[in-house]
Order: C-alpha cells, then structure tokens, then sequence
C-alpha cells in the first residue's frame, strides 16, 4: 500500500518537473517580447519609420534608411541565395545518389553550424578587400552564404516527398528530367519550400555579425550597392552602444520592429506548412 | 503481322537482384500482348525497360538489347527522351497531375514541353478525351481539378494524356487493377479501341482480363519468360505444365 503511494508521489513530482521545464523554454521569449514592448512600444511613431537617425545631440529621428538597407541587402541575398539553394536541392534530390551528394549535404550542414561572424569575415577577405571598401553586395554575400545551407536541405527534404509518380508520369510523356524536377517536382514542393525559403529571410533579418565587417553601416541615405550601407540590425547594435539615452530608446523601438517581423515571417512560414498539409 | 518491338536477351538487374533473366520475345503491331505472371516475376521490369525508365534508378542495368522498329533503343546514340515520345506508359495506380486541371492533364505532354498551341491545344484535348470515353463526362469541367475524378476517370484521363502525344507503343502496368468492375469494363473496351491505332503491352494480374483483352501472352515465372505465344493457344493448350498450372490457379 505503501508502495503505491510512494509511486503515485514520485509520478506527480517527475510529471510536475517535466512540466516546469517545458514552460521553462517559454520563459526567455515572453520575457524578451515583454521587455522589447515595454521599451521600445513608446519610442514607435511615425518618425521611426520615415526618418534617418538625427546627428549626435538631436532628438527624434529614425531608422528608415537601416530598414531600407535591410530590404535592399536580403532581397539582393535572395536574388543570390534561392536559385543556388534550389537548383542545388534539385541537384540533390533528383539527380544525385552519388558520393559527391553525400559531400555537399555534409558540407552544407556544416556551412549551416559556422557561426556567422567567421561568415562576415570571410565576405571580408573576399570581397571587401580586393573591392577596397565596405559595401552592400558584400553584406548580401555573406547573408546569402548563411541562407543557402538552410534553403538547399530544406528544399531536398520538400522534393524528396514528391511522390515518384509523378515524376514518372511526366517523364513518360516524353518530358526531359530538368523540365520534369523544374514544373512537375519542384512545382509541387513549391509551398513547402517557400516554407524554407521564409524561415532563411527570417534567419538572416536578425544577422549582425556578418554585416560589421561588410556592409558597415551608413548615418544616410544610400542606394549604391558598392558603397557602405545601413541595416537595422547595425543601426540597433550601435545605438545601443552609444552613451546617449535617446539613441537607447531607438535601439529598443529598432529591437519591437525586428522581432515583430520575424515574428511576421515564422507565422507566415508555419501558415504555408500547414495549408501544405491539407492538401 | 509486323513486329513493333523485340527484346534481345534481355537482363535486368538491381544491385545483386537478377531480376529479368535473358528474356527474348516480340511485341507485334495493332495488337495487344499481355504479360501475366506471379508478383515479382519481373513483369513491370520488363515492361519499364522498354521505355527506359530504369534509366532513373541508380541501382538498375539494363544488359541486351530492345528494338523499337529495328532499332536498339538501348544505343549509345538513343534518345531516351525521344524514345519515352514513342513509348507512353500508363501505370497502375491512376496518376494525374493534381495541380492540374482535366484540360491541362491531357495537353501536359505538350504544356511541360513547353510547346502548346493553342487552337491545337483544343482539338487535342477533345479528341483525346473522345478517344477514351470520358469526353461526355467531363466536357463542362474542362477546367476542374483532376483530383475530383473518381479513380476510373482518372485512370482514363491518364490513358487520354498517353495517347495525346501520340505514341506508338503503350504499355500499361496493371491499369485497371485500382479499379471497380464497371471502370474496368471501361478501360478493356477502350484497350480493344485503341489496338487499331497503337502497339499494346499490357501487365495483369487477372487472367480472364488476360483472355478477354488480349491477342499475344507471355508467361513470366522468377524472371524468366516461360512461353509465349497467341493468346488462345497459351490459354487452351500451353506448351509447358509450368503454364497451365498457373492458368488455372494451381499454383500462384
Ligand atoms: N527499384 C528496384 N530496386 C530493387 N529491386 C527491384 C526494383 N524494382 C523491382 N525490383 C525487384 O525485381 C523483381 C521483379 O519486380 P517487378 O516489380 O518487376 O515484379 P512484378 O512481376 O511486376 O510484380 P507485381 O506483380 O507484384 O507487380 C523483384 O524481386 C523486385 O524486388
Ligand atoms: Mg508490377
């Protein structure tokens, strides 16, 4: 009879320190929205969204140019990163199978584990150097190396569940196997790798460190791809580092924007896997 | 009769799996030759070597030779793409394009390939459809979904999509094995239609179905071609004991 208490007990408090430690990984994200909200929420207006960051001493201003140079840098880092991710998926998946597959996935899964400062460096080495000065397409290279791993074995993982029914019917129609991977394979994976492809963007929106040492950052306005340009994570890594109290609280405000639209974009990402499944 | 294609010794292995083993045999023009046989005798191997579909699977080598109109299709200088163009295949488990509609499925062949026209398109997609009975039953719904036939429309629409491209040889594994008695009249009578214009291989299970389709069958036991011959004598007298017992259900 004992016993059986005794078990019951040990049951309630094992079950109770799962549960502890499974409402323990909410913990870090509630506490992190909360406090981003609370800082950053009363620094919001319109300014933020239409206004560069005023000279030192000057309050107000805001971070349009780092969102912009953000757009500008991942767009142009998808323009980079998706056709490599996906025709090297498509490689993977429908014509591999031999020992230089296995050595790209491994490769691409070690690329994925490389912490992204020693990216920046390298988009560095390569790029800024020889170039002699900071620069945008610099900064989208090494974003772009961050999201290829992620897109290439996302993508292989969606086209492998492509039944082979299909690619059999298409190729016996006549239908040469890049056509067949490229508007049969591909086509049907499309809103699972769409999937991928959002979870990349939302990966590399955050990335600080491979932007230090190539796209810089810039107080101002610039378009050109070959000089130094803002990002909004560098913009929020600098005024936070600042010793001014109003650089502090565009910091913060910087922090909700960028977290509401990852958040925005793993959302969007879950919403294409589920519609995925439904049908 | 003309013969339309002719396996020379054909061996088809997977890995250490010998799977069809020196198998001779033809196939002859406007007609309809069945391939019977107990499960993994090798028949959809043999039947998916003849449009090089192997070519797809690491594993498969494919040794001997195949001649479509005394040609080896297994030539160094031969096409596989061209020879899938003369070769069309229907499979056993109905397989439209689901993000297709009725209307594209039938012109895939030509949309994929990226050489529709459009006026073209229309009368392909309409005799096509003709062709295998399902014109009446989907002519309002061009533009449906595929998915939202049932598995004997299906299967016909596929049937329609093979011949749309026009073929030479069809060569079908099982067709109507997923389907219910009435879809399987369907598809026989359509078999009996289509050997006027098309060279037939068919796989199946069923023997009456074998009977009643077919004008040549070939027995195929553990990989190896038993016997072969017109279909009324391998029913009535067979050469080999081996035969007759699988005909008439004594050992399967
Ligand atoms: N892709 C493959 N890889 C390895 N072995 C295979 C492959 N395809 C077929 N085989 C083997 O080849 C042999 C013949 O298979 P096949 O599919 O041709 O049989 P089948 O006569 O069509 O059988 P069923 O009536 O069950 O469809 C079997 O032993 C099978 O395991
Ligand atoms: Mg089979």
């Amino acid at each position: 009879m004992k016993s059986v208490i005794l078990r019951k007990g040990a049951n309630m408090a094992m079950t109770g320190l799962m549960l502890a430690a499974a409402l323990a990984v909410l913990v870090p994200l509630v506490l992190i929205f909360v406090h981003i909200i609370k800082m950053g929420l009363s620094s919001i207006s319109l300014d933020f969204f239409t206004q560069i960051p005023k000279p030192t001493g000057e309050t107000g201003g805001g971070m349009a140019n780092g969102m912009a140079g953000s757009a500008v840098m991942i767009a142009l880092a998808s323009i980079i990163g998706l056709p490599i991710g996906i025709f090297g998926a498509i490689y993977l998946s429908e014509y591999g199978g031999s020992r230089i597959s296995t050595v790209i996935r491994f490769a691409a899964d070690v690329l994925a584990g490389i912490p992204s400062i020693i990216t920046g460096m390298v988009a560095y080495t390569l790029l800024v150097v020889p170039m002699k000065g900071f620069s945008a397409l610099a900064g989208a290279v090494a974003l772009a190396m961050i999201m290829i791993p992620i897109i290439l074995r996302t993508t292989e993982e969606q086209l492998k569940m492509v039944p082979g029914s299909l690619r059999e019917a298409s190729l016996a129609l006549g239908v040469p196997l890049w056509r067949t991977s490229l508007k049969v394979t591909l086509r049907s994976a499309m809103t699972g790798v769409m999937t991928g492809v959002l979870l990349a963007i939302a990966r590399v929106a955050g990335e600080t460190a491979p932007l230090l040492f190539t796209a810089l950052g810039n107080q101002f306005w610039s378009s050109k791809l070959t000089a130094p340009m803002a990002a909004m994570p560098l913009q929020i890594f600098n005024f936070a580092i600042s010793p001014y109290e109003d650089w502090h609280r565009l910091a913060w405000a910087g922090a909700l924007v960028l977290v509401t639209i990852m958040f925005a974009l793993s959302l969007s990402a879950r919403y294409f896997g589920r519609s995925r499944q439904k049908n | 009769m003309q013969n339309k294609v002719k396996l020379e010794q054909l061996n088809v292995h997977f890995g250490a799996t010998h799977a069809v083993k020196d198998v001779s045999m033809d196939f002859f023009e406007n007609s309809v030759t069945a391939i019977i046989g107990p499960s993994g005798c090798g028949k959809s191997t043999v039947l998916r070597a003849i449009n090089r579909m192997h070519d797809l699977v690491p594993s498969a080598r494919v040794t001997g030779r195949i001649l479509l109109d005394d040609k080896d299709i297994y030539d160094k200088v031969a096409d596989p793409v061209s020879i899938r163009r003369r070769v069309g295949m229907v499979f056993q488990k109905p397989n439209p394009f689901p993000a297709m509609s009725i209307y594209d499925n039938v012109i895939a062949g030509y949309k994929l390939n990226g050489r529709v026209n459009r006026s073209e398109a229309d009368e392909v997609v309409e005799s096509s459809l003709k062709r295998v009975a399902l014109w009446d039953e989907v002519k309002d719904r061009l533009k449906g979904n595929s998915m939202e036939l049932s598995g004997g429309q299906q299967q016909r629409l596929c049937i329609a999509r093979t011949i749309a491209v026009k073929p030479e040889v069809i060569l079908m594994d099982e067709p109507a094995s997923a389907l219910d008695p009435i879809s399987t009249l369907k598809i026989e009578e359509l078999i009996e239609e289509l050997k006027e214009k098309y060279t037939i291989i068919i796989v199946t299970h069923n023997m009456q179905q074998a009977a009643r389709v077919s004008d040549h069958t070939a027995f195929f036991y553990l990989g190896e071609l038993v016997e072969a011959g017109e279909t009324r004598k391998i029913f009535t007298t067979p050469d080999k004991k081996q035969t007759e017992d699988y005909i008439t259900g004594r050992f399967g």
